[in-house]
């Protein structure tokens, strides 16, 4: 504590607060950074840090409040003002051009010229040195499109150091990459410090604040809710002052009682858009009354796999069969009717249509059943009244079900997608993120669902890119890598580190040595 | 102080437009309304500009447009052609689809129907028949060259902006070498003296209702009875409902389990069957024959009455009769007042971009409220979803 | 070797073995070379037909027989076609052979044109000159989309931002210009071109300001030309008694117009021709090498990206649009002031569209939209050449109507088929808002 209060601040920030329409994401918010640090700023899913960093960054102009970098007031008025401040910002979704070439990614905004020309030779050159003094290899001439998603984090790290950033802004940079791939960033991270930067770590993961602040500052509803010490506080200390009152970590869940399979998968293979076969020979066995948790590392099939099985996308090899009925080729309102459901992974893009009223996102995928159509003409009154009875059911913050469905926030949202899946006969559940980007009580809410639903006698085949929602909910786990499963674990048995391994190498640590 | 004067001035003012809007329900009119205005303005100040005095001009307009029972004729046989092309726009619109190709639809659609309507057999089929079978067969044109792109946008990402504008050139090439070709001999009336088909059949004409400068006939009513069913459509049958769901969401769509390829086909070939329409009923009501250059412009005029109409398939009826009125009366003004009848253009290009660019409007008239909706199509750029 | 590579190895074996396009085309050209070998070359005759490079009345000049020529080409074909199944690594020799064959299809037509035709012999350098002054316009007008599109904003505009200009800086002309002076005549072209960019302003405005439909902000552009230039023709054009005019004078460019052959056709020319050529390469140039050319296109694909550099996505996109309409001003200047001498209504006749088609056949690239305008340059003048030439099969005359349907239909098939879903630029179309 005594040795970060020695250090200079570099960046203060006093009283800041920013609205938009309707919200106010930040109130009165004080924080400083301290020269050579790690000041992690934890808070849940819309508790105003990105907001605070954007308004640090320049992106957003703040209603109040002043910034003083290295002591000395500024007036943010546009990214090029923090840049020019050497503050950098690695942002939560990559701020990259796929089609351009890793170096013209870098100098895009500070372009190295010669004459008026632009000069590569002279731009490959200093990347390449940046990458060596930070071990941060990547080729600067490929396409950032043809790059993983680890190196394409690289590259944004290059970005704010080829501006000679010395404040770096990292906005949950570790929510991308598998628990290895972390203790690696985290090694990365410390080698930046000793150069001399100083950084803020944006994340809601607990276990990372401790394992890599100097210093915590936690907001919670736009406010900032308290600082801590990483050596005295623990997980469930962070966690109170996170959501302001007691946090349950274990989800209440009874044993699981599975009947017969009812979810069979064989040899899936499946294409993404671009033509790549990223699943590849996915097989697996999900029984009545049991959760099936898929865990993995994003982009290794998971999305491809979940839109195959329901119908959204055709697959090019193996079959799938749901309650007994060969569903390989059915298109999606077939596997609906066979009695599954499917909450999906984006709820903007796929579940809801935005500008649609509550009423009618809750009947989109039975809005030509008999009971809300005769023969093709819509039934205005019924879907109405289903509507209310639903929304008072699933407890759907919301003033009438006329409203569209836009005007909610996320949580309630996803209550009206869950409303809508869960209702009648469902046998099987895909459940693809369930909680992404939610508050705590929504979690809560929808886990519970999840539960039981699967109590009553369901399948439910759940993908998260969180490992603690996989480990908290699943009955059996499976290690999604390239396409394929791994391996299975009893949820009760696996292991973070068993897991995360697999998810990282594909292979457990015994057959490596195997072979 | 004159100030506060004004103050209040204005605040009466608009509490007395408010008393007016509330009373009769126009708030979703307003913009329109304040275009339509703000339009003429700026024409007027064209108009001055040449030296004529605007009022003597528009009254000329006016008078053009309604100043006797023949012109009211003229101009609502003049808007009919309209009500089809901007029901295809609208149509596609609520798709999320953006048919810049009724220009080529009415193309196909005129001469498909003055093709069959000059089969010989035709002669001795009483109208009663005849003038479905050619009207039909304008829809069934229309529909087939709206397919074409439709079909290319579900199937190959093919955006239908693109696919039309071409479809359109080769659809003006193609009935150009049909009616104007001579040998070989194909559909051309070789004893008239401009390229066009011969006459259809008598029985095959729609009957006339007035005399008048285009001649007025029943099409009229046959394009309004399908605004009507469109809007029954659109408003109240699952099939509208999936139509509108994929124009606004066509992920959500997939997810929900609407064939979204079988709705984009469908919204393009029917999109493309009422511009179809509108040709046969051109052909078999006002001309007779089909003559290529007679619907020039009338697809492309049709996206800003699908525009100044919101989509709505009530709205284009009257939207589709200030567009044909003011083609129709224009030639009054130029002969009396000696204005370019271009006037018009321009003041209608003026009333697409108010109301499309609403903020303006909004801000001129100090209108409250939030920009209304947008019609969302095409917003994804070229290559598509 | 690990798992995971060998997996990676497999998987891209198995893409490679993968049906593409270019094996399609393949098929396409191995079936053209059979039925050019079986089926036209036997039945063409067999005297001889000649290509002149020169006016009469001593030409240089190719003779040949269309059914050997025919047989040629048709072996070309079926070895382009055999071509394109080789495996992946070879890719550029596929590629390589199909744009061989694709090129040859020009001589292809040609000569079984001239086989069909009464007349022994035909001049192929003007018929390319013609061609390439018959690209003039679109050439220019698809480098307006382009700029425009990479930036970001789809622009169907082109079409009302050509007329505009070519009404403009006509009527400028007829005011100015009594004395029929040529300095006259290049202020009139300068503000066609200042006409251009300010409807393209508008478009900008419309676009990125009040984020209309960008679709829409284009049909508003095109509506408003067509009634502004026709109120300008009839108010101040015709009145003006000037209706008629000069147009810019014909010259040889130095040094190259010495050269054999080509030297009196193609580099005897009028400047806003040859502009054009000045045109698509400094597009080239400044959009791919300079550090501006760089924002533009970071703009296109990813604003919100450009925004967290710094880069005022905004103003590039202005600045884009309206550089853009500065060109379609030239190429509106080219109608009015060039090809001819006066303005007539709707005198761009659906150039703008075509440009618009050639810029997508060249898949937003300068030089592919160039070939693009090229293309449509080549059909029409060919189309009239047949005519001239009288070319029949049988009794059946080949319609010009045909020929230039043709490039259209071309298009049709490259954006149906050849066209990748991922080519335009990403954030085309998608209003931005800077963030606050």
């Amino acid at each position: 504590m005594s040795t970060a209060d020695e250090r200079t601040p570099v960046l203060e920030v006093f009283g800041v607060t920013k609205t938009f329409p309707g919200v106010v994401a930040n109130e009165d918010v004080d924080f400083t950074l301290h020269q050579g640090e790690i000041h992690c700023l934890l808070g849940e899913n819309g508790a105003g840090k990105s907001t605070l960093m954007n308004v640090v960054f320049g992106l957003y102009q703040p209603d109040q409040g002043t910034i003083k970098v290295r002591g000395e007031q500024v007036q943010m008025e546009g990214v090029h003002d923090a840049i020019d401040h050497g503050i950098g910002m690695v942002h939560q979704h990559f701020q990259l051009i796929p089609v351009f070439t890793v170096a013209e990614n870098v100098i895009l905004g500070d372009e190295l010229t010669n004459g008026p020309f632009l000069d590569l030779k002279e731009a490959r050159r200093r990347i390449r040195e940046i990458e060596e003094k930070y071990g941060l290899a990547v080729d600067p001439d490929i396409k950032v499109g043809d790059l993983s998603v680890g190196e394409q984090q690289r590259v944004e790290l290059v970005k704010a150091l080829f501006r000679e950033a010395d404040i770096l802004i990292l906005d949950e940079p570790t929510a991308v990459l598998t628990p290895g791939e972390v203790d690696d960033f985290f090694g990365v991270v410390r080698s930046l410090v000793d150069q001399g930067k100083s950084i803020i770590f944006i994340t809601h993961k607990l276990r990372e604040v401790l394992a890599v602040a100097d210093r915590i500052t936690v907001l919670r509803g736009g406010k900032v809710a308290g600082t801590a010490d990483p050596k005295t506080a623990t997980q469930q200390s962070l966690a109170n002052l996170m959501v302001g009152r007691d946090v349950v970590f274990q989800v209440e869940k009874g044993e699981a009682k599975p009947g017969e399979p009812v979810l069979r998968i064989k040899n899936l293979a499946v294409e993404d858009d671009r033509g790549v076969q990223t699943v590849n020979g996915f097989s697996v066995e999900v029984r009545a009354g049991e959760i099936f948790g898929i865990a993995g590392v994003e982009g290794n099939g998971q999305r491809e796999l979940v839109e195959a099985v329901t119908g959204m996308r055709h697959n090019v090899g193996g079959t799938v069969e749901i309650l007994g009925i060969n569903a390989t080729k059915l298109p999606p309102r077939k596997i609906t009717e066979l009695g599954t459901a499917h909450i999906p992974e984006d709820r903007n893009k796929h579940g809801l249509v935005g500008s649609y009223t509550i009423a009618d996102n809750l009947v989109l995928n039975r809005y030509h059943h008999e009971s809300f159509a005769r023969r093709w003409i819509r039934d205005h009154h019924a879907i109405h009244k289903e509507a209310e009875s639903l929304v008072k059911q699933y407890d759907v913050r919301t003033p009438a079900v006329q409203v569209p469905v836009n005007t909610l926030s996320g949580g309630n949202q996803q209550k009206v997608i869950v409303a809508r899946e869960l209702t009648g006969e469902v046998e099987v559940l895909f459940v693809s993120q369930p909680t992404r980007g939610l508050d705590v009580g929504s979690i809560e809410f929808i886990h519970n669902q999840i539960i039981a639903l699967r109590d009553r006698g369901a399948a439910v085949l759940l993908v998260s890119a969180e490992l603690d929602e996989i480990l908290s909910l699943s009955d059996r786990i499976g290690v999604l890598y390239r396409g394929r499963l791994v391996g299975t674990f009893e949820g009760k048995e696996a292991t973070r580190e068993q897991l995360g391994y697999l998810m990282a190498t594909g292979a457990t640590p015994e057959s490596e040595q195997a072979s | 102080m004159t100030g506060s004067g004004n103050n209040r001035l204005d605040r009466s003012l608009a509490g007395f437009r408010q008393r007016i809007v509330d009373a009769w329900s126009l708030q979703p009119l307003l913009v329109p309304i304040y275009a339509i205005i703000l339009s003429f303005i700026i024409g007027g100040v064209l108009i001055a500009i040449i030296g004529v005095n605007p009022f003597d001009a528009y009254w000329a307009l006016v008078r053009g447009m309604f100043g006797s029972s023949d012109r009211i004729a003229g101009s609502l046989a003049r808007s009919v052609p309209f009500i089809g092309s901007a029901l295809a726009l609208a149509f596609a619109f609520k798709a999320g689809l953006f048919n810049i190709g009724a220009e080529g639809q009415l193309l196909v659609g005129g001469l498909t129907a003055a093709w069959v309507g000059t089969w010989a057999w035709m002669t001795d089929t009483p109208g009663i028949f005849a003038i479905p079978i050619v009207l039909l067969a304008g829809l069934i044109g229309g529909f087939v060259w709206g397919w074409i792109p439709g079909e290319l946008r579900a199937r190959t990402g093919a955006h239908e902006v693109i696919s039309t504008i071409m479809l359109n050139s080769i659809a003006l090439f193609g009935v150009r070498w049909l009616v104007n070709s001579r040998d070989p001999l194909i559909l051309r009336d070789t004893t008239a003296s401009v390229p066009r088909t011969q006459q259809i059949s008598d029985t095959a004409i729609l009957p006339e209702l007035a005399d008048s400068n285009p001649n007025l006939h029943m099409g009229i009513f046959v394009m309004i009875a399908v605004c009507f069913l469109l809007w029954f459509v659109l408003r109240r049958t699952t099939f509208g409902f999936e139509t509108i769901t994929v124009g606004l969401n066509p992920h959500a769509s997939h997810y929900a389990g609407i064939n979204v390829n079988r709705i984009i086909v469908m919204a393009m070939a029917l999109s493309g069957a009422f511009a179809g329409l509108a040709a046969a009923s051109e052909v078999s009501g006002t001309n007779q024959f089909f003559q290529p250059g007679t619907f020039a412009f009338i697809g492309f005029d049709g996206i800003a009455i699908a525009l100044l109409a919101r989509a709505n398939p009530i709205a284009i009826i009257p939207a589709s009769i200030l567009w044909g009125s003011l083609l129709a009366g224009a030639p009054l003004m130029q002969q009396e007042a000696d204005v370019s009848i271009d006037v018009v253009r321009i003041i209608q290009a003026m009333v697409l971009l108010f109301v499309a660019a609403d903020a303006i409007v909004r801000y001129l008239f100090r209108m409250r409220g939030e920009a209304g909706p947008h019609i969302e199509a095409a917003a994804t750029g070229w290559s598509g979803p | 070797m690990t798992a995971a590579t060998v997996e990676e190895v497999a998987q891209d074996m198995a893409s490679a073995r993968r049906f593409g396009r270019q094996h399609i085309v393949g098929i396409i050209f191995g079936v053209l070379g059979v039925v050019l070998m079986a089926a036209v070359a036997p039945a063409l005759t067999s005297e001889t037909r000649a290509f002149a490079f020169e006016p009469p009345p001593d030409p240089l000049q190719w003779e040949f027989s269309p059914s050997t020529l025919v047989a040629v080409i048709g072996i070309v074909y079926l070895a382009a076609a055999g071509l394109s199944f080789l495996p992946a690594q070879y890719r550029r020799i596929s590629f390589l052979s199909q744009l061989v064959a694709a090129i040859l299809a020009i001589p292809l037509i040609l000569g079984i044109s001239l086989a069909l035709s009464s007349a022994p012999v035909t001049n192929v350098t003007n018929l390319l000159d013609e061609s390439l002054v018959l690209a003039t316009p679109i050439a220019l007008g698809a480098m307006t989309g382009l700029w425009s599109e990479r930036s970001g904003i789809i622009n169907i505009g082109i079409e009302g931002m050509m007329l505009g200009a070519a009404g403009v800086g006509f009527m400028t002309y007829a005011l100015l210009g009594s004395a029929n002076s040529v300095g006259w005549l290049w202020i009139a072209i300068l503000i066609a071109i200042l006409a251009g960019g300010l409807l393209a302003a508008l478009h900008a405005v419309l676009s990125i300001k009040y984020q209309i439909n960008q679709i829409v902000s284009g049909v508003v552009i095109n509506l408003f030309a067509l009634g502004l230039t026709g109120f300008l023709r009839s108010e101040v054009i015709v009145p003006s008694g000037n209706s008629k005019g000069v147009a810019t004078a014909e010259f040889g460019i130095p040094i190259l117009k010495e050269i054999p052959i080509v030297g009196d056709t193609i580099f005897q020319g009028r400047p806003l021709h040859f502009m054009m050529y000045a045109v698509v390469f400094l597009t080239w140039l400044v959009m791919f090498r300079t550090a501006w050319g760089l924002r533009v296109r970071s703009c296109g694909e990813n604003p919100h990206a450009a925004e967290t550099l710094g880069i005022n996505v905004v103003k590039i996109r202005y600045q884009a649009v309206i550089l853009g309409g500065f060109i379609a001003g030239l190429a509106g200047a080219w109608f009015s002031m060039e090809a001819q001498s006066g303005f007539e209504d709707n005198m761009t006749n659906a150039a703008g569209f075509i440009a618009l088609a050639a810029m997508i056949f060249g898949k937003w690239t300068p030089w592919g939209a160039f070939a693009g305008a090229l293309l449509f340059g080549f059909a029409r003048a060919l189309g009239s050449r047949l005519q001239f030439l009288d070319v029949e099969i049988g009794d059946f005359g080949i319609p010009s109507e045909f020929l230039q349907m043709l490039p259209f239909l071309v298009t049709l098939v490259v954006v149906a088929g050849a066209l990748g879903r991922a080519v335009a630029p990403a954030a085309e179309g998608q209003p931005y808002s800077p963030s606050k």
